[in-house]
């Protein structure tokens, strides 16, 4: 036995190191079952999976794309929060002083927004190969309606973070997509039956959107607390909902 | 050699694997394991190994895009200069560009909430048990086909219409036109009561509402003469009133959007009916 080996055996018997890890990687039965078992990230896995699943011709990976897009947004969102400021006197220049001042923050910025955008895009793909292969067929039903309410989360996600960077762009798109919500009937004020509800310009379900009669100052910190700690919050438990029963029904395939 | 006589296109490739049945399907997937029992294998090095090269390939093409191509950022937002355009974020443009069909209410309140719920029901609508985990398009062509209309031709090709072809006033520019902010359309729209000769208000009202009551109920009547001819009626019992009556509504409204948009597209007819409370 050479230097190295007997180093390494050290460290490997070492108490610290048994403590942590609890077996080796040889190659046996016995080991890849204990691999995925063991392994608190891993164990969302079923420790067997049908030969087809594996395939990307069957799930195109879309699924493990869209949840990546949401990790990349949640690790670059840390460092945008870190320069951030929700409110109208800085926002914008706070983001000036991210593009230009902060180390990488131009990259964490553009890597967050593409996330966001090609979350969107993965999520449809995912939906659309559930669909194409009947996977929401029993007993996946209830699966597919949280996957609904995923895919709105995702929208919404991506919507309250339009906003945050306070320029002419993200309010004028925030204000047109939130303008329909004054049309509802009932809850929006140029909705239908409005004046039978009693709703006004200030009190209606825009409102709510908005927190006031306009867009503004209120809806910057109100769009920010919904974007960064409500909606990921909603998503991260219902993500864990869909991946337990994933997990519990196993991946579709062709009856046997 | 007789296949291979067989196939010889790339047409004859997609027939052939759009006819492919739900046995032959099941037979393949057997066949590529290795004996009875053994059409399982281990996740870990199998399945994790594919997931983490997958991750890899992703996180590096998030990285060079990210390098090349930067986040937009305009000027400071000012809430007194409405942009010409003002467009939603990309992924609701099929809808603002719905609103240029249906007023606000419906095109930005009551049809997306249709497609969410519309979305939700689908597992308890579709009973058709075939088709579960595996692709197939001969054993659910309708469900198939219908997807693909609301999805892929309703929902991006309008996305890709409000994204790309619509310009200042939410004029129809073609890419290679300017971005004229004066352009001059002439409004020509007339609502169906006019056109068929109606003048009071009152009548035209009525008229209105028959002609959409009337597409609902005789829609709905022509959806199940339709679907008792081709699957029978014994199909039709097995999935009942509630599952009709819902898969029609919502399939009656998805192609309700369609006849609006070619309507106003093709006709300049605005409303259909006009009341003092809702237009549609
Ligand atoms: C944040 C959004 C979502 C994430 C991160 C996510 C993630 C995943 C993952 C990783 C899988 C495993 C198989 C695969 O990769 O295809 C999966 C399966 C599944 N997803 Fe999603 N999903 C999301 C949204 C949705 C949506 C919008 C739907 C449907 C409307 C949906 C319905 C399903 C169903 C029914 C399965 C089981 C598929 C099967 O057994 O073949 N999910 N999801």
């Amino acid at each position: 036995m050479n230097k190295w080996e007997e180093i390494k055996q050290q460290i490997v018997e070492s108490p610290v190191w048994q403590s942590i890890f609890r077996h080796g990687y040889d190659d046996t039965p016995r080991n890849r079952v204990l691999m995925v078992s063991g392994n608190v990230w891993l164990h969302l896995h079923p420790s067997k999976v049908r030969r087809h699943g594996i395939r990307l011709k069957f799930t195109w990976c879309m699924g493990g794309i869209t949840f990546l897009m949401f990790l990349i947004t949640v690790v670059t969102g840390v460092y945008l929060m870190f320069y951030y400021r929700p409110v109208a006197e800085y926002a914008y220049a706070d983001m000036k002083y991210l593009e230009f001042d902060m180390p990488f923050g131009m990259l964490m910025r553009n890597m967050h927004r593409w996330a966001a955008h090609a979350m969107v895009i993965a999520v449809w793909l995912h939906m659309f190969r559930v669909f194409m292969t009947g996977s929401y067929k029993p007993p996946r039903e209830f699966n597919w309606v949280v996957g609904v309410i995923l895919l709105v989360l995702t929208l919404l996600l991506s919507f309250t973070g339009y906003l945050l960077p306070w320029d002419q762009l993200s309010i004028w798109a925030v204000t047109v997509g939130s303008n329909m919500a004054r049309a509802t009937p009932l809850l929006g004020h140029e909705g239908p039956f409005a004046e039978f509800a009693g709703v006004n310009a200030v009190y209606d379900a825009r409102a709510l959107i908005f927190g006031g009669g306009e867009i503004g100052p209120h809806t910057l910190l109100r769009f920010y607390i919904l974007h960064c700690i409500f909606f990921p919050l909603v998503t991260t438990l219902l993500l864990i909902v869909h991946f337990w029963r994933i997990r519990r029904d196993g991946l579709s395939g062709p009856a046997l | 050699m007789a296949e291979s006589k067989q196939i010889k296109t790339m047409v004859d490739v997609g027939k052939a694997a759009l006819q492919v049945s739900d046995g032959e399907r099941v037979e393949k997937t057997l066949l590529r394991a290795k004996g009875p029992g053994d059409d399982k294998i281990h996740t870990w090095p199998h399945l994790v190994r594919a997931e983490f090269l997958c991750f890899l390939a992703v996180l590096a093409f998030m990285l060079v895009w990210s390098l090349l191509v930067d986040a937009p950022l305009e000027q400071p937002a000012a809430p007194t200069r409405t942009p010409n355009p003002s467009k939603a974020p990309w992924y609701f443009l099929g809808l603002q560009e719905i609103l240029v069909f249906f007023d606000p209410w419906h095109a930005g309140v009551v049809l997306p909430s249709f497609i969410i719920v519309g979305l939700m029901v689908l597992p308890f609508i579709d009973i058709n048990p075939k088709g579960n985990g595996y692709f197939c398009y001969a054993d659910r062509k309708w469900e198939i086909l219908t997807f693909f209309g609301g999805f892929h031709f309703l929902w991006i090709v309008l996305i890709v219409v409000g994204t790309f072809l619509r310009g200042p006033g939410w004029n129809w520019f073609w890419p290679w036109e300017v971005w004229d902010s004066h352009k001059v359309v002439a409004m020509s729209n007339v609502d169906l009561p006019y056109l068929f000769g109606f003048r009071d208000y009152t009548l035209s009202a009525l008229f209105g509402l028959a002609v959409v009551g009337g597409y609902f109920v005789i829609g709905t009547a022509l959806m199940y003469w339709l679907i008792v001819r081709a699957k029978g009626r014994e199909f039709m019992e097995r999935w009942g009133m509630a599952r009709f009556g819902l898969a029609s509504f919502l399939f009656l409204n998805m192609i309700a959007v369609v006849i609006k948009l070619v309507m106003r597209m093709g006709f300049n007819i605005k409303y259909i009916m006009v009341t003092p409370w809702i237009n549609i």
